[in-house]
């Protein structure tokens, strides 16, 4: 069973997650249900710490054993930080993937498109239809 | 999509189903890791009903098939197993099947699910061109079969018959009962463990699997998917019919040659006599990832700047915990241990040659 899906976040249609943290920083991981659906993440591509990405656009890559999956860019901005961790331990976004597994930290160009971002009840039920 | 006989079975383990061939078949249970180190560790179960079985019966079922495959089939025993391939006109492998020896003019072929009905036609083929006394008869929808794999697995099954298991040697099979119906086992597989093949008719297929699954409870037994099937097949170096070969490949530039017996006529061996004195140009090898990043199937393959092949199969290996392949090389390149990159995505990441196969199992007798 997937884990409950925070409310204090928004998410993509591609089962990205976004956290808002303020002064237009957002932070950025795949959801539980993404990774449940990947299972065994065996490596994670991240992107460098500067990178400007457009909403869309695909932004890192996991791996599981036996798929490639890109990960896009929920929203328009630049790559502050990384998940280095990540790395060293793919596994981490298995086991958590809405806290440790998070994958980059965002400066967003454009705040109005976090409100683009579907809220964590209209999630819920993006991924019980997927289900059915 | 065709559906095996043990489908409703893997719905109920709520397994992940994928399309394999035109068969709806389970990738994964749990997760290909936890099923892939429980065949190393103790012992699964995977549905192959979707394989083909093709019986050859008569007083020249054996002429056929020293003609139809490029092995020496002569000196096989009576419940012996023959590794062998299947050729096109062009020395190009349509299949690498295996071959049971059940009595002196009956056969049973084992083939790849997506090329059964490719072999059947071509050996139909042969069979009518050079009329040999025999006849040939489709039985893989009557067939079921099971791969028990792992080091448990001997202890498991020994508890479904009163064969006595540790008389049966790698690569030979038995006609006997498991669980009070008609099977064939051989000990043999496609994981690189020690390990059985069932075979038993469709109808009952599910009663065995069941049994298995009930005695192996106390060994750690899970069934397993094609995800699990795939690392362990790649670790154990074993090749992927319809991605690591095709028609176009030559047994010659794989690790196939072995199964070739120039010694005898047989379809095919003149394109390979031709191709063994011009000598091959492309080879296929095993890779390691040194860098970053795992190599795919279709990933381009470099030595410094020149492009030199592309890899067949590729994958994060979970016993060796590293990523791992199989690719087509120049020839001039194909040395173990010669540095080489992949093109992963837009970068290249480093990889050496390596010797195949990358994982062997520790036998007790060794």
């Amino acid at each position: 069973m997937s884990k409950q899906n925070p409310t204090d976040r928004r998410y993509s249609r591609d089962h990205e997650w976004t956290k808002d943290e303020g002064a237009g920083m957002v932070l950025i991981g795949i959801t539980d249900y993404a990774q449940e659906m990947l299972t065994d993440i065996v490596f994670v591509e991240l992107p460098e710490i500067g990178k400007k990405v457009a909403k869309g656009e695909s932004m890192a890559v996991v791996e599981s054993v036996k798929s490639v999956s890109d990960i896009y860019a929920p929203v328009s901005g630049e790559v502050i930080a990384i998940n280095s961790k990540l790395e060293e331990d793919p596994a981490l976004i298995n086991q958590d993937a809405f806290g440790e597994g998070w994958i980059v930290r965002m400066r967003v160009s454009d705040t109005a498109e976090l409100a683009s971002l579907i809220d964590a009840a209209t999630y819920d039920l993006l991924i019980s239809e997927e289900k059915h | 999509m065709k559906k095996t006989p043990l489908y409703e079975k893997h719905v109920a383990l709520n397994a992940k189903i994928i399309d394999f061939g035109g068969w709806a078949m389970p990738v994964q249970y749990t997760n290909v890791i936890d099923e892939h180190k429980t065949t190393r560790n103790a012992a699964t179960l995977f549905d192959i009903c979707h394989m083909g079985e093709i019986e050859v019966r008569g007083p020249q079922a054996s002429d056929l098939l020293q003609f139809a495959l490029t092995r020496n089939l002569q000196k096989q025993e009576i419940g012996q197993i023959k590794l062998s391939a299947l050729l096109t006109d062009d020395g190009g492998i349509i299949d690498d099947l295996t071959v049971y020896k059940l009595a002196q003019d009956y056969y049973m072929l084992v083939t790849n699910a997506s090329t059964c009905a490719r072999d059947w036609e071509r050996i139909n083929a042969l069979h009518k061109a050079k009329g040999f006394d025999c006849t040939l008869e489709n039985i893989s929808d009557n067939t079921g079969k099971l791969d028990l794999q792992g080091p448990c697995a001997q202890e498991i099954l020994s508890r479904l018959t009163h064969y006595d298991l540790n008389s049966l040697a790698y690569y030979h099979f038995v006609e006997l009962k498991v669980s009070g119906q008609p099977a064939i086992i051989s000990r043999s597989g496609y994981t690189g463990e020690d390990g059985f093949e069932i075979y038993s008719p469709a109808a009952i297929i599910g009663n065995v699997w069941d049994r298995i699954m009930k005695e192996g409870v106390n060994f750690g037994l899970k069934p397993a998917g094609l995800g699990a099937r795939d690392t362990l097949r790649l670790e154990a170096g074993m090749l992927l019919n319809g991605q690591d070969i095709t028609e176009s490949v030559s047994p010659l530039e794989v690790p196939y040659s072995w199964l070739v017996d120039f010694d005898k006529e047989f379809a095919g061996a003149a394109a390979l006599r031709a191709l063994k004195l011009s000598g091959i140009k492309k080879k296929m090898v095993g890779l390691e990832m040194t860098g970053r990043g795992i190599a795919r199937h279709g990933y381009k393959v470099f030595h410094q700047d020149k492009e030199i092949g592309i890899v067949t199969s590729g994958t994060f290996a979970p016993t060796l915990n590293k990523a791992i392949g199989l690719a087509f090389v120049d020839v001039q390149y194909s040395a173990p241990d010669t540095g080489i990159s992949i093109a992963v995505r837009d970068s290249r990441s480093a990889a050496k040659i390596v010797k195949i196969p990358f994982y062997k199992r520790l036998k007790a007798e060794d």
